[in-house]
């Protein structure tokens, strides 16, 4: 006999263990890279932002500079493209609202963005790859490969995203020259201003906001002001049951 | 054989009609030529050499599309080893600004119809 009962099972045994190690590593790898690149995040200060009542500067800011069209036609809003946007507080924090709390705080105005999720839902359902996650955690899209099939609006939970619907180019007011369009058949949205970001600016929003009310940095700069807010005063997120695990924060 | 005239003329005007396509060509000036493409007129080469954007400029359009937003690399190192912004809008058109007569009429002639020009930005200088 040339092999044992006891050393054939040694063998397998070995062999089945082996099996786990690429996972294993892969998994850990993964992680660790994560931490060494930087991770953006904004911060919201809901106060500073109420405070001006129904100031529209970020949003106008953001519309003009990425050509996002406006449609002057209230009936279908399904045609309606947005980037940044304001949302009723009891929309935005479902789970933050009880019986009692007065008409006014919940229809209160809460400014809304793409959250970049750590675990963005978006990304896993996109058929070709068009919205993907970046090294430094901007879910971005890619328009050349979109193929319009909205799957990636109905994975999102914050409806982030818009589709175009119509050809955005008559409703686009005023064309910035330095940035692309969009075409009919494509879903659009915010992109951290990554483009302003390789230039070493932040994003349009944060610069255009008067009252200071928003705040973008690197999650993984742990001296960073926006870790500093993060890691000492109460800070909502949206949604963050279902483990999207946002990158747009809420000081309350 | 019978009526060697008619089946001759029947013949002949097949042929005239047939090749009409072949006679308009041969015999009208200046068609069949490769057009004349306007180029800068204050550049003398391109990023690449000649021969090498006539075939693959949209290989290399791909290729600048996929660094940018996948890889969100924005410097384009030519083979002369000169540095470039990969933008359509902002590097290409900057320097071809007279699109209709550069870009649209080789795009006409070889029958093809890019859509970049959908989202793109051609600047109103460069438009006509």
């Amino acid at each position: 006999m040339s092999i044992t009962r006891r050393r054939f099972l040694k063998i397998g045994g070995l062999t089945i263990a082996g099996l786990t190690v690429k996972p294993a590593y892969t998994l850990l790898s993964a992680s660790s890279a994560n931490k060494a690149g930087k991770r953006w995040a904004m911060l919201v200060e809901l106060r500073a932002c109420l405070e001006k009542g129904r100031c529209t500067d970020c949003i106008d800011a953001c519309h003009k500079l990425h050509n996002v069209p406006r449609f002057e036609n209230p009936k279908n809003q399904k045609d309606e493209i947005k980037w940044i946007w304001t949302s009723p507080y009891e929309h935005v924090f479902p789970d933050q609202t009880h019986r009692f709390m007065k008409e006014e705080q919940r229809r209160r105005p809460v400014l809304v963005l793409c959250n970049h999720c750590e675990n963005p839902p978006c990304v896993p359902v996109c058929p070709t790859k068009a919205t993907f996650t970046r090294e430094d955690g901007i879910v971005m899209m890619d328009y050349h490969r979109c193929i319009g099939c909205r799957y990636c609006m109905a994975a999102c939970p914050y409806g982030a995203r818009s589709f175009n619907w119509r050809d955005p180019k008559p409703a686009i007011k005023e064309i910035n020259q330095a940035f692309p369009m969009r075409t009919k058949g494509v879903v659009e949205k915010c992109s951290f201003c990554e483009e302003r970001l390789a230039k070493g600016l932040g994003p349009a929003c944060v610069e255009a906001c008067k009252e200071k009310g928003l705040l973008f940095g690197d999650l993984n700069n742990p001296s960073s002001g926006l870790r500093k807010i993060l890691e000492t005063r109460h800070i909502l997120q949206r949604r963050p049951e279902l483990g999207t695990k946002p990158n747009v924060y809420y000081l309350v | 054989m019978y009526n060697k005239g008619l089946v001759g003329s029947v013949i002949l005007g097949f042929l005239l009609l047939a090749g009409l396509p072949f006679w308009y060509g041969a015999f009208t000036p200046g068609t069949g030529q490769p057009p004349k493409l306007e180029l800068p007129p204050d550049k003398k080469e391109c990023i690449e050499p000649v021969e090498f954007m006539r075939v693959s400029h949209t290989d290399l359009l791909t290729t600048w599309k996929e660094q940018v937003v996948r890889d969100g690399r924005r410097t384009y190192v030519s083979s002369r080893g000169k540095e470039y912004v990969m933008s359509l809008t902002n590097t290409c058109i900057e320097c071809h600004s007279n699109k209709a007569k550069f870009c649209d009429r080789c795009h006409d002639y070889m029958n093809v119809k890019p859509w970049c020009w959908d989202c793109h930005n051609v600047p109103n200088e460069a438009r006509k």
